[in-house]
């Protein structure tokens, strides 16, 4: 068909071409039409109408919408000091019951957010305990009580005065039961009490007594007194049941000065060897170069025997000493005293006064006072008289008593004859406690003065004699509270406030300007005066000792202990601390019987995945209780382990009903404390299943050498890489490292580049810095049930491993531990920030990405849930968040998240994350802007060492060191000794390694291998 | 035109007239369905409603209402998801490679297993949806939209985003394929209809007007489409198992898995429609056009995957000791022997044994053995991937991660779930859907003439 050229015109207008219309013609509508506002010069059009118009509706409507009503408060007139969103720091000092740390609290917005460790201190050595870390959460604990109570009712301060007044006049005998006190100033109050009250006495008891010792070194060297130890002076350090990197005396400093014997470099290839002898496994014997597990009833025959060893080295008189078993790691020990001489400590854990003496004579024999151990230095926190104690229950049951005074203490609960203190309160005229809470014993007392918590309280301590320490609030009273100081003070007349009077007492031996003084005194806070040492002569009869000395029992013994984490039970009601999972068991919310694996098997006990079997435990004529077992690898056989701290009825929600109370189990059978019964023990199955939840169900590390990397000290003396791994991978051109052959091309990092060197050997598994990270990064509790369900939060995680005994390659029997004294080594574990990270290809929202200074990062926004990074994740430390845990009543425990007072102990610098979101260690990434910003505002570089994570700077041992790689003076540079290679920077160091060193994703947390001091051929290694 | 010998055996049997096909395929669409149906649908529905509770729940409470934890961060979810999608293959498969092969006697089974591959691909989608921590965002930030928020963009190194194309791409191409090819049997339908069908029918059928012009376009679409969807059966597997090859977790991480995961989807795919087929041809009596040929075809097709999965599986054992990885070899320990060595039993039993029973003829042509196996080697596909998943999670590098994983009643809830969402649609489709392609059945029917000879 042949086109048409036929052509057609709209109008006569197109068809003449009239410019009229060929100006208009390419529009649709040549008329004027509104719609081009601009070009056309007037001010709104149709369509800014209509946009308008829109957003108008739009607006109206989300108006109507109802929107959560958030509170602001702004200051109305600014406190001088107080800046919002910068933090301020004051000195302090942790003091809970007999519990003593000197700590830096962080404060924001006038709220104390997170306690770090003074580094001033030399008594509580710049560390932490897990206790004092998680003490700010006790602060915001809503059961704390609200104001003092009179019978029950709610007074007012002078109400319950003229009641106190009244009461104590007329008594006769008035008892001022509490832990040991080592404050001056509130001992002051006290004398202050006794003058005006004649009739009153201190009564001083602590929940784990060292009357035993007291009174040996009182026999040995006439001063009642616990000496200050010096580990880091020990080359030999013999411990029977001391658990002395955990809870006996004073841990975070006994970890610091242990951890320095152990740490090595190539300028000290020596270390500290240690001999433990102990029932359970405890911290102390998990680090042991050598471990026995021995019977608690040995442990005066073992100690009576070394003595003798060590006499018969000296030519001194042998004391009686009942035959032992084994006595090969005894002499051992023995020999390795003998050649440390003065350099040597031995410490037992025996409230036996008998035992002490012999330890004693051991310390004296060779020649520890005055090196290892300090006299003069005397530890004050530990004071407490068993048979003072004792004689006061008996007086109040005899109702000889009229008063009593309950200050720091709690002995209902914690005391093992607690019930018949409650028995004896009802024929007390008069009772008061000073408890925070309506606890066990307050609510008992016809009166409560609840005492301020230590962060509300001005206050001086005297932890070891000549070095003091101060206390200042960190916020004013939450509640109707008044330090029991205070209290003390008002009825003893006194109308001075306790501040004035604490500063008063300071500034009267100040010279010069008595502010400044005591100005600079407040901020450091301490005072260390340095404490003439004294000659000792040791006095005491050792053969007495040693015929006292009982011969060793035959049937089941249980020995109770304080958990790292919940300790004596005073803080039970804190949910970091129950959740913090024991460094040993790793188990959390619960105590347990520890029994080992030989018991297991011939009661016959049945254990699943979690899933163990209560048993029932008869003590003597106590009425027998029901407790889940934990087969516990390391337990002395014939022995049972059961930690007290638990059971509590009147703690408060979070420690109600967890556990049992092990304290009416403690033996007072001699008038003194024993926390082991060796008699009359029995455990029977009770059948009934039971669930201990525990954050690590597998115990070996299955003889991996790319995760675990140790050696012993002798190799290691010879070559400094002994016991490492060095995984190689086969190209075609050779073997090469698996950091050679990479898809990726590696990252730029212009700036900064921060990493991690963590050393397993300095590392004690102490669990301080998951308490510290938990605080300071927001991360939730979830409760037992979680736990149960493996969704622990914790960012940082202690891996504790045994050895095994089966053969390499026997992949079913390397998962069982060894059962009668495995080898123990902790890894703390958490984000190791790859370079090559495999969380960041596999995000499909890039929600985690690499920054320009190393670290891997979270975008918690832009998470999507896919969970794909955990999984591919080979460290297994990304943490998802499976339920919204804040303001969510399905987790009550999770404290600081769920109720308004708690939620003040949240850090304002980290996100709360919400639900469906992936959640990782961060380097504490807020410290790194923090310090980069301060030195900013200075001009200047950060130096090393201001900015750290919180985990190193709440580690005792100083195991964890956190640094940029990039400053070639930094700590962690010298450590690894980073050199520039053609590779970029290479580690020379050659105890340094990688976890998973050939998956090549090049982590920036580097390992140091674990060294023990063993002997070739008795090393698992 | 398709010439046909004489001699061959006719892939419809029962002497079947053109009609007769209208008649017996359309008859199911037009009556009202039997009580059979209803209970079916009953089910169905129940089975779909207390899924959504389960659904509901997962949403409302969090991902922590299944078992999962910090260890095994995916389980069931992915588990099903990969299982699904696996289920998904055999319908693209037998229309688009056997159309490709010139393999007429898929003709009367390809419309069944097109459908089954939708829903199972539906299915299948629910799970990436679902298993998100924060689905309401999860299922917009998975997509490359252009954003406010300035260059953010998705993370194209990501697996999971190859996912979302390969997935994505391949539904929309095989909705169309099925779509296009039901479009005369729609006209026919609608040829038949009076009323609301007539106009619903009628515009299904797209103006369907039978010309030749018409049936030369929609064989030319067939073609193009098939060529289209043929090389994406092969592609959706292997970028799902990419999720896993490209990771770092020992048992994953494996060079084997696209071939193996493929061999494995059409395995289970295949298996599936076998399912179904033999109900449906037992209640709509369609003896005459799905045959005993057509399923001992199958068989024999689900005899070579079995034993493509079984080497497959034999090739990761030797791999793993032949690598020398202390991993790797653990993890296959692992499977075999650890904690979830019943996964692993089930799975070697269910998928490498049993479709070697269709060696032998009787088997492979009886129906009630086929019916049984069919659902067996779909079991073991599901322990297959339960195995890859969850026993390479639970125990990988840190032993002291080592942890169980137990699923919990929203676990089961949202796998039942699917199997609501499966059957509703199905039966739906068996409803309301010609359940064969009666266009290209009866280009198989010998001509009357034939016939008469």
């Amino acid at each position: 068909m042949k086109e048409t050229k036929k052509q057609y015109w709209k109008g006569l207008e197109e068809l003449t071409k009239n410019p009229e219309f060929e100006k208009h013609a390419d529009k649709e509508f040549p008329e004027y039409l509104p719609i081009s506002g601009e070009s056309e010069g007037t001010g709104a059009s149709r369509r800014d109408f209509l946009k308008l118009m829109g957003f108008g509706v739009a607006a109206a409507s989300l108006a109507a919408c109802e929107t959560p009503v958030r509170k602001a408060i702004p200051y109305l007139n600014k406190p001088v000091d107080v800046d919002p969103g910068v933090p301020n720091y004051y000195a302090s000092s942790y003091v809970n019951g007999n519990e003593y740390c000197s700590v830096v609290v962080k404060t924001r917005e006038g709220r104390p957010i997170k306690i770090d460790g003074n580094k001033l201190s030399t008594v509580s050595g710049g560390g932490t305990s897990s206790q004092a870390q998680a003490s700010v959460l006790s602060l915001y604990d809503k059961e704390r009580l609200q104001g003092p109570e009179l019978g029950g009712k709610s007074v007012s301060w002078d109400e319950l005065d003229a009641e106190v007044a009244k009461q104590l006049a007329g008594a006769n005998r008035i008892a001022l039961v509490s832990a040991s006190v080592f404050s001056p100033s509130t001992l002051a109050t006290i004398e202050a009490l006794k003058a005006k009250y004649a009739g009153l006495e201190l009564i001083e008891y602590d929940q784990v007594s060292f009357s035993g010792a007291l009174a040996a070194n009182e026999k040995s060297f006439g001063k009642r007194a616990i000496p200050s130890y010096d580990f880091s002076k020990a080359d030999t350090i013999v411990s029977f049941d001391a658990d002395f990197l955990g809870n006996w005396l004073n841990g975070a400093l006994h970890s610091k000065q242990f951890a320095q014997t152990r740490r090595l470099n190539d300028k000290k290839k020596t270390m500290s060897r240690l001999y433990s002898f102990e029932s359970n496994l405890s911290l102390t014997g998990s680090n042991a170069d050598y471990r026995n597990a021995i019977k608690p009833s040995e442990q005066g025959a073992y100690i009576a025997n070394l003595y003798n060893m060590l006499a018969a080295k000296v030519g001194a008189p042998a004391v009686s000493a009942p035959k032992v078993g084994d006595t090969a790691v005894l002499t051992k020990a023995a020999n390795d005293l003998w050649s440390s001489k003065a350099k040597s400590l031995v410490v037992s854990g025996s409230n036996d006064e008998n035992v002490q003496v012999l330890v004693n004579a051991i310390n004296n024999l060779l020649g520890c006072y005055g090196t290892t151990i300090d006299l003069a230095s005397a530890v004050n926190t530990r004071k407490g008289d068993d048979k003072a104690m004792v004689n006061f229950i008996k007086d109040l049951n005899a109702g000889n008593i009229d008063g009593v005074l309950f200050f720091n203490s709690n002995p209902v609960y914690d005391h093992a004859l607690g019930a018949q203190i409650a028995t004896g309160l009802k024929k007390a005229k008069f009772s008061l406690s000073t408890s925070d809470r309506k606890d066990e014993t307050a609510s008992l007392t016809s009166a409560i003065a609840p005492d301020n918590h230590f962060l509300e309280s001005w206050n001086d301590f005297e932890p070891v004699t000549g070095k003091f320490s101060l206390s200042q609030p960190t916020i004013s009273n939450l509640f109707n509270t008044r330090q029991a100081g205070q209290s003390f003070l008002v009825w003893s007349g006194s109308s001075e406030s306790y501040f004035d009077f604490v500063k008063a007492r300071w500034t009267a031996k100040a010279d010069g300007d008595k502010q400044t003084y005591w100005d600079k005194t407040v901020q450091a806070g301490i005072v260390e005066n340095t404490v003439e040492a004294e000659e000792v002569t040791f006095s005491a009869d050792v053969a007495a000792a040693g015929s006292g000395i009982k011969s060793t029992a035959s049937g089941v013994e249980l020995v109770m202990y304080e958990k790292s984490a919940i300790g004596n039970g005073s803080q039970a009601n804190n949910p970091w601390l129950q959740e913090m999972p024991d460094p040993i068991t790793k188990a959390v919310w619960d105590n347990y019987l520890t029994i080992s694996p030989k018991m297991a098997e011939e009661l016959g006990l049945k254990l699943g995945d979690m899933t163990t079997q209560l048993v029932s435990l008869k003590v003597g004529n106590n009425e027998p209780i029901k407790v889940p077992a934990m087969v516990q690898p390391g337990q002395a056989n014939g022995t049972v382990g059961l930690a007290v701290g638990y059971g509590r009825t009147s703690g408060g929600k979070v420690a109600n009903g967890v556990g049992v109370n092990a304290y009416p189990l403690m033996d007072y059978k001699t008038g003194a404390q024993s926390k082991a019964v060796t008699t009359g023990v029995s455990v029977s199955l009770s059948g009934e299943e039971y669930r201990v939840a525990q954050t690590q169900t597998h115990h070996t590390y299955m003889g991996r050498e790319n995760v675990i990397q140790e050696s012993i000290l002798s190799k290691y003396q010879k070559d400094p890489s002994a016991g490492r791994d060095f995984p190689m991978i086969t190209t075609y051109s050779g073997k090469t490292k698996p950091g050679n052959v990479s898809l990726w091309s590696g990252h730029e990092y212009p700036n900064h580049h921060w990493g991690m060197t963590i050393d397993l050997n300095s590392c004690t598994g102490c669990g301080a810095c998951t308490v510290s990270c938990q605080a300071e990064n927001n991360v939730p509790v979830v409760g037992k049930e979680e736990v149960l369900n493996r969704r622990e939060m914790t960012w940082l995680r202690i891996d504790r491993y045994y050895s095994s005994d089966a053969e390499e390659g026997d992949l079913k029997d390397m998962e069982i531990p060894s059962a009668e004294n495995p080898e123990v080594t902790f890894q703390p574990m958490m984000c190791q920030q790859c370079n090559n990270a495999p969380c960041e290809t596999v995000c499909p929202v890039a929600a985690t990405n690499h920054s320009t200074e190393g670290l891997n990062q979270m975008a918690y926004n832009r998470c999507i849930g896919t969970r794909y990074c955990a999984n591919n994740c080979p460290y297994k430390v990304r943490r998802f968040n499976w339920f919204k845990y804040h303001d969510n009543d399905q987790f009550p425990e999770n404290t600081s998240m769920n109720n308004d007072l708690g939620k003040m102990v949240l850090n304002p610098d980290v996100t709360v994350r919400s639900r469906g979101v992936m959640e990782k260690c961060s380097f504490c990434v807020q410290r790194i802007q923090y310090g980069k910003l301060e030195a900013k505002k200075e001009g200047r570089r950060p130096v090393d060492g201001e900015i750290t994570s919180a985990c190193a700077s709440a580690c005792p041992s100083e195991a964890i060191v956190f640094g940029d790689l990039k400053d070639p003076k930094s700590r962690i540079s010298q450590m690894l000794k980073l050199e520039n290679g053609e590779n970029g920077p290479e580690v020379k160091e050659e105890r340094a390694y990688h976890v998973l060193e050939e998956l090549a994703v090049k982590p920036n947390v580097w390992y140091f291998t674990k060294i023990r001091n063993k002997e070739e051929k008795e090393a698992n290694a | 035109m398709h010439a046909e010998a004489v001699v061959r055996k006719p892939l419809v049997t029962g002497g079947k007239t053109v009609h007769d096909v209208t008649e017996d395929i359309c008859i199911r669409v037009e009556q009202a369905p039997a009580k059979s149906w209803y209970a079916a649908m009953a089910v169905s529905l129940a089975l779909l409603g207390y899924g959504t509770f389960c659904v509901f729940t997962l949403v409302w409470e969090g991902i922590g209402s299944w078992g999962l934890n910090k260890t095994v961060g995916w389980a069931w979810d992915i588990t099903n998801f990969v299982w699904w999608v696996g289920i998904g293959h055999a319908g693209t498969l037998i229309s688009a490679i056997l159309l490709l092969f010139r393999q007429r006697w898929r003709m009367s089974i390809n419309r069944a297993a097109e459908a089954m591959t939708i829903f199972a691909v539906i299915c299948a989608l629910q799970f990436p949806l679902l298993h998100m921590g924060r689905p309401w965002i999860g299922a917009i930030w998975a997509l490359p939209l252009p954003n406010t928020y300035g260059s953010l963009w998705v993370n194209f190194n990501s697996p999971l985003l190859w996912d979302v194309f390969a997935i994505s791409t391949y539904f929309s191409v095989s909705l169309v394929f099925w779509y296009i090819g039901l479009v005369p049997d729609f006209a026919t339908i609608r040829d038949r209809a009076t009323g609301i069908s007539k106009k619903i029918y009628g515009a299904l059928s797209l103006g369907w007007d039978g010309a030749a012009k018409t049936w030369s376009r929609y064989e030319t679409v067939a073609l193009v489409l098939a060529g289209l969807a043929t090389p994406l059966v092969l592609s959706v597997h292997t970028i799902v198992s990419f999720d896993f090859a490209t990771s770092v977790i020992p048992g994953w991480h494996t060079t084997i898995f696209p071939p193996y995961f493929v061999a494995g989807a059409i395995f289970s795919g295949f298996a599936m429609v076998l399912t179904l087929m033999i109900v449906t041809r037992h209640v709509y009596k369609l003896q005459d056009y799905i045959t005993i040929e057509h399923i001992s075809l199958m068989n024999i097709i689900i005899m070579v995957t079995g034993s493509i999965v079984g080497v497959a599986y034999i090739t990761e054992l030797f791999i793993a000791w032949y690598s020398g990885v202390e991993g790797e070899q653990y993890a296959f320990f692992n499977r075999a022997l650890g904690p979830y060595w019943w996964a692993y039993a089930s799975m070697m039993t269910c998928n490498v044994i049993s479709p070697q029973l269709f060696w032998f003829k009787k088997i492979r042509t009886s129906i009630a053995a086929t019916f049984v196996i069919s659902i067996i080697v779909n079991i073991g596909m599901w322990f297959e991937r339960f195995v890859i998943i969850v026993t390479s999670l639970h125990r990988d590098f840190l032993p002291s991660s080592w942890a169980m994983f137990y699923p919990t009643w929203v676990d089961i809830g949202v796998y039942i779930f699917t199997f609501g969402l499966f059957f509703t649609c199905f039966f739906a489709f068996a409803k309301f859907f010609p359940v064969i392609n009666m266009a290209e059945v009866k280009s198989i029917i010998k001509a009357t003439g034939e016939k008469k000879k």
